[in-house]
């Protein structure tokens, strides 16, 4: 067992946890995109940042790859945390903005205002596909090429791999693949839809009903919010 | 240009096939051939046992490494901060027009390859220019041509 501070609080953990595998076992939400179950931590997302020490030396670290430490003070939404995560999704969603997923992120999280001009690419380059590829699927099919400005995910030579089976693993996981939903906002940088309407039943029966649980993500019965 | 399995092998087997021998082996393939050829890399890939898109990322990853067949004479302009200031652009442009291909490309008589590097850490005899290793000081663009012809029939 070890014993660390999270959010004030001392806790008990096991040996081989990270950080955020102790976050959400105590129920605490931390955001994450890279991260997936099944798959090696990449740490590529920033987006499950924590601030860990105190006083002018905490600094912030991608709770996914960090390892439990004896005595190690951890705060998960401190100031700081919740305004660098911001940043990230306000990034990721400047190169990605038709990604579903990113946008119920930035719905999720609050951010309402985009200060970059979009990009409109298609790859935020989180590596889940070349990850599921290699350790789910062992085929290898994909992967990185070039670097910096250059950098793209490809199978050799741009060509069908022999390696790759068409499994459609590689799609299935990514993010920027499933494209946002036609919300009242389809065009826009930020669409920030979720925000805007509830369901009609909570107003109806004071009670959500809603059997998806999903407040309004299938935009079937939803309405403006009133408040 | 045909790709000789047993040269290739010959070239692993230096190396003893190994992992971590990788990158030297895709440098004496190059050397060998002045690009790296898709069947070699497919070669290295099995004869080392690295899945072929990691030998891919690693040959794109280092600029020293080309996938497409280069030149006889390999020409590097220089457009590091200090060359940039003294003229390195300017320099590019008349080998550009010269030769007649772009930054990256080779010329069509297989001759030259142009190509442009950030910073070569000499700035003090800048604008620099590169032919097959030698150095080239204080160039201009009066001096492009010369640099071509000296160059042109080796």
């Amino acid at each position: 067992m070890i014993a660390l501070k999270l959010n004030g609080l001392e806790v008990q953990t096991e040996k081989g946890w990270t950080l955020l595998d102790t976050a959400r076992f105590f129920g605490l939400e931390i955001p994450t995109l890279c991260h997936m179950d099944g798959l090696t931590p990449w740490g590529g997302c920033r987006l499950c940042v924590v601030e860990i020490g105190e006083g002018p030396r905490a600094k912030l670290v991608s709770s996914c790859t960090y390892p439990v430490e004896e005595g190690l003070v951890v705060h998960t939404d401190t100031k700081r945390v919740i305004a660098a995560r911001r940043m990230m999704i306000e990034l990721m969603l400047s190169t990605a903005p038709m990604s579903k997923e990113i946008q119920d992120l930035a719905s999720r999280f609050g951010v309402t205002r985009q200060r970059f001009p979009p990009r409109n690419e298609e790859c935020v380059y989180c590596g889940r596909c070349i990850r599921m590829c290699d350790e789910q699927m062992d085929a290898r099919a994909i992967g990185f090429q070039y670097r910096g400005y250059k950098k793209k995910i490809g199978t050799p030579f741009d060509i069908r791999s022999e390696e790759c089976r068409l499994c459609g693993a590689c799609m299935y996981v990514c993010p920027a693949c499933a494209a946002r939903c036609g919300g009242p906002n389809a065009d826009t940088d930020i669409c920030n839809a979720c925000l805007q309407v509830e369901p009609t039943c909570l107003e109806k029966y004071g009670e959500l009903t809603c059997w998806m649980y999903d407040a309004g993500r299938c935009g079937t019965c939803v309405q403006e919010k009133k408040s | 240009m045909d790709v000789q399995t047993d040269r290739v092998n010959a070239l692993i087997r230096k190396h003893k096939s190994e992992k971590k021998a990788l990158i030297a082996i895709l440098q004496d393939i190059q050397a060998e051939y002045s690009y790296l050829p898709k069947e070699a890399l497919q070669q290295v890939s099995r004869s080392v046992g690295v899945p072929l898109i990691d030998v891919i990322g690693v040959a794109t990853f280092y600029r020293a490494f080309s996938l497409k067949p280069r030149g006889k004479h390999v020409v590097t302009v220089c457009l590091g901060t200090a060359c940039h200031v003294r003229g390195g652009p300017k320099i590019l442009e008349e080998f550009e027009r010269r030769l007649g291909v772009a930054s990256g490309d080779t010329t069509e008589d297989g001759k030259f390859t142009l190509e442009t590097v950030a910073c070569l850490g000499c700035c003090a005899i800048g604008p620099v220019v590169v032919v097959d290793g030698e150095y080239h000081a204080q160039t201009s663009i009066r001096k492009v041509e010369a640099i071509i012809k000296q160059y042109l029939n080796k």
